[in-house]
């Protein structure tokens, strides 16, 4: 199904005789965990309003991300929180949009410094699973009127709600970039290394061991960039020689982590864990004891990412320590085996079945794609 | 301003409510004495009082469940409060509510450098969770106005900003997890040290829902590394319409400033008669500050200074020395006590989008002289967080209820062009029954369903947020 605007997309949902797969590019590749028609969000799509001088934007949910990516370049501006493509890792080939960045609460390597998808969301418009029509939050970048459903919708996958418009606070692009590259360092170390960076005033934008590679990445003026790499390589010689790499190259190098390019291609199970950065290699550790695990450390240790073999559930990782993990790529079976997403506590999961019954009576909206049934 | 009539039936078993809160709380942590309560009768929206039925003052998030599972089986309606320095009657009771009041919760729960975290009970103020970590360099970013006494409950509870947000964000882009009771006294922890959220982002919807859902008893909070250094630069103008397209400028330039201040001529005038700080006599003026090593604080501001100069202005002054940058900051920090000095003031919140800067200026000088009231304008300009200050006379009678509808109409006019009623300081009962201005029925519906989900009997700071029209049906027992 496909829709036009708000007004079609509340009729689409009010006439719905049954479930609907709330899909916009399609690019996370777990569309068919849910089973029931296809409701496409691509024909929501547009910008609405663009002020560079107030660092706001306002566009429709199904806007290619592309799209919005190329209209800030040529203003000098960027999504700060730089979300990841996921085509590569999914083998999908349908177009990010927004609407699915804002619903998967999808962000980057530069979390860590400046914050989550949803810390830049700063209004929505959705359609809920009654078939009303629903704002909240705004443009204007500090809001508190009303309850801030703006952060309830980032993250809740379609099943609240379809979003139809999204108005997003956006900065202004770095001049320049440079990374830190220290080789040679166990997980422990590494991430010991990137805690040290990220604990003194040197704006590190980008904090990750990968591929051997503990990097930080720095962005700004370029005399600022200059001075502040070789301040935190000093601050670092503990570590061992820092190299630094030049703007080109760290373009590559996070683009690289941004969009887990080492998983692409390989056989197995992509998890996504989230954790305190320092209980990050205890993870790692425990991700191999298990079995082949292939281990990528960004925002400082604190996301996880983990190839595994199939049929192998990481949660068992997690023993004790807080976080969780999510089932980011597996084929279908390995998604309806293990869950995509991490068992919620008893009274969590009363409040998020408490929800979903109140923006979706009817159960229609991407009905159970977030539940996973508690395990042993 | 109207609140639900108390419900006789709390009044009548005073006795025996106070009675169980006493045997479940040590000594001297129920307060019932009319002569006592009446400390908790307002908060900073002084305008209105009320003295509760009775205050409680648990230490421990055990004492916080054992009140709310009384009150809950009880149904007496409870209002949370912090430190009581909300501005639009956040904290403000009923004569049926019980005061739940987290002030004795203070403690620091554990510092974590390696992580960048802080965990505190949530009646810890503001400027003493800095106080715990700034010997290690480290400090928590919002930076409410309030922050020697504000606790970090009303914090989290209000969504609090302060001056320093256009660069760290407000509260909820700092609260990384809470433990937050129910009103039936469950107890839950929602994220923690991680950074992202299982599930439903539940974190993001407690965070501003002025103690509706639930009662934040501990709260663990992001720590950032102190900058090397900071320092601001003064620019005077000679209309609001070259200081807004000044700020617009240093924004699109790619500069990103911690703090862009605004203060208008009236603004200035009062703070010049009261502390004298040297401010040039404009018709605006900015105070822009930037962080980062003296080379980077140096090449930003000479970048500010040029964007400054193709806009005519009547004064430049860059701070070079601490000496210089306080002198700088002195007016900008007393401004709401200069305004004080000539007269009782209402201060209003609302944001616009920083475009329409100039023309809301221009009306609310429009309505000034309408209403025969004047108005100070002092706020951050760069995320665009207006505050009016609306001066009128307290002993006059009718004076109060003119600001109020002055205020109204400024509110209005903020949603008018796009912002919003409140962009720090919360809905309360000050802009309760503005909120048909800014959302549909069905908004304020969905949201009101969030608190069926948390609080289905709506005991938890009911009288609140929504205007009583639309709230009474969830409300009614």
């Amino acid at each position: 199904m496909h829709v036009c605007d708000e007004k079609e997309l509340s009729e689409a949902i009010v006439s719905a005789e049954g479930p609907l797969r709330i899909i916009g590019g399609g690019t996370r590749g777990f569309a068919d965990t849910v089973s029931g028609t296809e409701l496409s969000t691509l024909g929501l799509n547009g910008v609405r309003v663009y002020k560079p001088g107030a660092l706001t934007l306002v566009v429709g949910a199904g806007t290619p991300v592309s799209e919005v990516e190329a209209l800030l370049q040529a203003q000098g501006q960027r999504l700060a929180f730089e979300p990841m493509d996921h085509r590569g890792l999914t083998g999908q080939s349908g177009p990010p949009t927004i609407g699915g960045m804002a619903a998967a609460n999808v962000s980057g390597p530069r979390r860590i410094q400046v914050g989550a998808c949803r810390d830049f969301l700063l209004g929505v418009r959705f359609v809920d699973g009654a078939g009303r029509i629903i704002k909240n939050g705004g443009r204007v970048m500090k809001n508190v009127t009303g309850y801030d459903l703006v952060k309830l919708m980032a993250g809740s996958f379609g099943t609240l709600g379809v979003l139809s418009e999204l108005s997003l606070k956006v900065l202004p692009a770095a001049e320049t970039a440079a990374t830190l590259r220290i080789e040679g360092l166990d997980d422990s170390r590494a991430i010991e290394a990137l805690a040290a960076a990220l604990a003194a005033p040197f704006d590190v934008s980008g904090a990750a061991h990968t591929e051997g590679a503990t990097l930080l990445r720095l962005e700004g003026f370029a005399q600022s960039v200059s001075a502040r790499a070789k301040k935190l390589a000093t601050h670092l010689s503990r570590f061992g020689p820092a190299e630094i790499l030049d703007h080109t190259a760290t373009d590559m190098i996070w683009k690289r982590l941004r969009d887990v390019v080492p998983f692409h291609d390989r056989p197995g199970n992509v998890w996504r864990i989230s954790v305190k950065p320092s209980d990050g290699p205890r993870i790692g550790a425990a991700l191999r004891d298990m079995g082949e695990a292939q281990i990528i450390y960004d925002w400082g240790g604190g996301l996880v990412w983990a190839l595994l073999p199939d049929d192998i559930d990481a949660r068992a990782a997690l023993q004790g320590i807080r976080g969780h993990a999510r089932l980011e790529r597996a084929n279908l079976e390995n998604r309806k085996t293990l869950g995509v997403f991490a068992p919620e506590s008893a009274v969590i999961a009363q409040i998020s079945a408490g929800l979903r019954a109140r923006f979706d009576p009817r159960g229609i909206l991407n009905p159970g794609l977030m539940q996973t049934a508690k395990r042993g | 301003m109207d609140m639900p009539t108390p419900d006789p039936s709390v009044l009548s078993r005073k006795d025996e409510i106070v009675a169980r809160l006493r045997a479940a709380l040590p000594e001297g942590a129920v307060i019932a004495d009319p002569t006592e309560t009446r400390a908790y009768e307002c908060d900073a929206l002084t305008a209105y009082r009320c003295p509760p039925l009775a205050v409680v003052l648990p230490a421990s998030t055990a004492e916080v469940a054992a009140v709310l599972k009384i009150c809950h089986a009880a149904r007496v309606p409870v209002v949370p409060r912090g430190s009581g320095t909300s501005l639009s009657g956040g904290a403000l009771p009923t004569a049926d509510s019980v005061i739940l009041g987290v002030s004795r919760l203070n403690q620091v729960l554990e510092t974590d450098y390696q992580n960048r975290f802080i965990r505190v009970q949530s009646g810890r103020t503001n400027l003493s969770v800095t106080g715990a970590v700034e010997a290690n360099g480290f400090f928590y970013a919002p930076d409410p106005s309030s922050q020697l006494a504000c606790a970090i409950a009303g914090n989290v509870a209000m969504n609090s900003g302060g001056a320093h947000c256009l660069k760290y964000g407000v509260t909820t882009n700092n609260l990384l997890g809470v433990t937050l009771v129910q009103m039936d006294g469950t107890v839950i922890e929602i994220g923690g040290a991680h950074l992202d959220a299982a599930g439903l982002d539940l974190l993001g919807v407690i965070c501003g829902s002025e103690g509706q859902l639930g009662v934040v008893t501990e709260a663990t909070l992001r720590i950032l590394h102190k900058p090397e250094g900071a320092r601001p630069i003064l620019i005077g103008f000679d209309s609001n319409e070259a200081a807004g397209a000044c700020v617009a400028d240093i924004i699109k330039a790619g500069v990103l400033p911690v703090a862009i201040e605004f203060m208008d001529r009236p603004c200035i005038r009062a703070t010049e008669a009261f502390v004298h700080a040297g401010y040039p006599d404009v018709e605006a003026l900015l105070i822009v500050e930037v962080e980062g090593d003296k080379a980077d604080i140096d090449a930003q501001l000479a970048r500010i200074s040029d964007i400054a100069t193709r806009h005519n202005p009547v004064e430049i002054r860059q701070s070079k020395s601490p000496e210089e940058s306080a002198r700088i900051w002195a007016g900008r920090k007393s401004a709401f006590g200069a305004m004080g000095q000539i007269n009782d003031y209402l201060c209003l919140d609302g944001t616009i989008p920083v475009s329409q800067l100039p023309h809301v200026l221009q009306r609310i000088r429009q309505l000034s002289g309408q209403y025969g009231l004047d108005v100070g304008n002092v706020f951050h300009a760069g995320d665009g967080n207006m505050h009016p200050l609306i001066l009128f006379d307290a002993n006059k009678p009718g004076d109060l209820a003119k600001a109020e509808a002055m205020g109204a109409d400024i509110l209005r006019l903020c949603v008018e062009v796009g912002g919003c009623l409140t962009g720090e300081h919360g809905v309360g009962v000050e802009k309760r029954e503005l909120m048909f201005d800014q959302f549909s029925a069905e908004d304020m519906a969905v949201q009101m369903a969030v608190k069926d989900v948390f609080d289905p009997g709506w005991l938890l700071n009911p009288a609140k947020v929504f205007p009583l029209s639309v709230s009474n049906a969830h409300r009614a027992p």
